[in-house]
């Protein structure tokens, strides 16, 4: 302890509200992933929305089941702590690991036999200036 | 054949038990009556096999789902980069995968892998690999797939060529 410390220590250490502090932590965490999960719903629903062709919207799509959903998830799972609730909420993630790339895969290949093709090679977003003065169906083509 | 239906009967109950959490004795009477319903249509239908219950690789299977999941948060960020940016550069690029593993369920975890890691979908399956649509020119390099497919194969205890 320096001299010069006019503050002299507390006889008691400061109790710290462990309790509270789990509390805040788990529910700022909990909120962190479900707001990050949001965002990663959104940004699918804005690739949806942008890409250019099926194949393309399809991998904006798959976001939002992947990180979208999981993160949400595991943002459910820290607000219902260990009970049930959580043990369902994993089932959930799990299956929805699982079953989620067969449905897009089944897309997929039922728009590839059916004679879709995709539009490969570079793309970028049109200008505003080149789409000006078009109707909004006309400027998403 | 009977260890199969005695595993595939303890995994069905504890789902039973997980999705209802009553633990009366009519409740739980009727969850073992569905069960042994479930275990006698598998086994008429003659599916008891390694294939439906793959309970030999439980381990195994949870750990690469494990390191799938960090994958899948990498590409994300790929993904999310390319869908926000304002003039969206993207370069679609199909390309073809080879596929070492042996058995069918190897093949189908590495296909679901990969549609699994956003911004590649596998879109066929056939002798000379898996046919896959990649978003971005750089993601379509077929030695990235390398990794996961050799862990695919190897959880689920297949040594891949």
């Amino acid at each position: 302890m320096a001299a010069d410390n006019t503050h002299s220590a507390p006889a008691n250490p400061v109790d710290i509200p462990w309790d509270a502090v789990l509390e805040w932590g788990l529910a700022l965490a909990s909120t962190g992933l479900i707001v990050s999960g949001a965002i990663f719903v959104l940004a699918g629903a804005l690739g949806v929305l942008r890409m250019p062709d099926f194949f393309t919207r399809m991998h904006a799509a798959g976001m939002t089941d992947t990180l979208g959903a999981e993160f949400i998830l595991l943002g459910l799972m820290l607000q219902a702590g260990f009970s049930q609730m959580t043990l369902k909420l994993l089932l959930v993630a799990f299956f929805l690991f699982l079953t989620s790339p067969t449905a897009t895969h089944a897309i997929a290949n039922a728009a590839l036999k059916s004679g879709l093709k995709p539009q490969l090679g570079p793309y970028k977003a049109p200008e505003l200036s080149e789409i000006e003065g078009k109707t909004p169906s006309e400027g998403a083509h | 054949m009977v260890r199969y239906a005695i595993i595939l009967a303890l995994v069905m109950l504890l789902y039973w038990l997980t999705l209802s959490f009553y633990f009366e004795p009519l409740i739980v009477g009727f969850g073992i009556a569905s069960v042994l319903f479930a275990v006698g249509l598998c086994y008429r239908m003659r599916i008891l096999d390694s294939e439906t219950v793959p309970y030999m690789h439980t381990m195994t299977t949870i750990g690469y789902f494990g390191w799938l999941f960090l994958e899948v948060v990498k590409a994300n960020f790929a993904v999310v980069k390319a869908v926000l940016r304002p003039d969206m550069e993207i370069s679609p690029t199909l390309l073809t995968v080879p596929t070492p593993q042996k058995t069918d369920i190897g093949k189908t975890m590495f296909a679901n892998s990969i549609t699994l890691t956003p911004g590649t979908v596998s879109m066929d399956i056939d002798d000379d690999g898996i046919l896959v649509h990649a978003l971005l020119a750089e993601m379509a390099d077929p030695d990235d797939f390398v990794e996961m497919g050799q862990r695919a194969g190897f959880s689920v205890s297949e040594v891949s060529s």
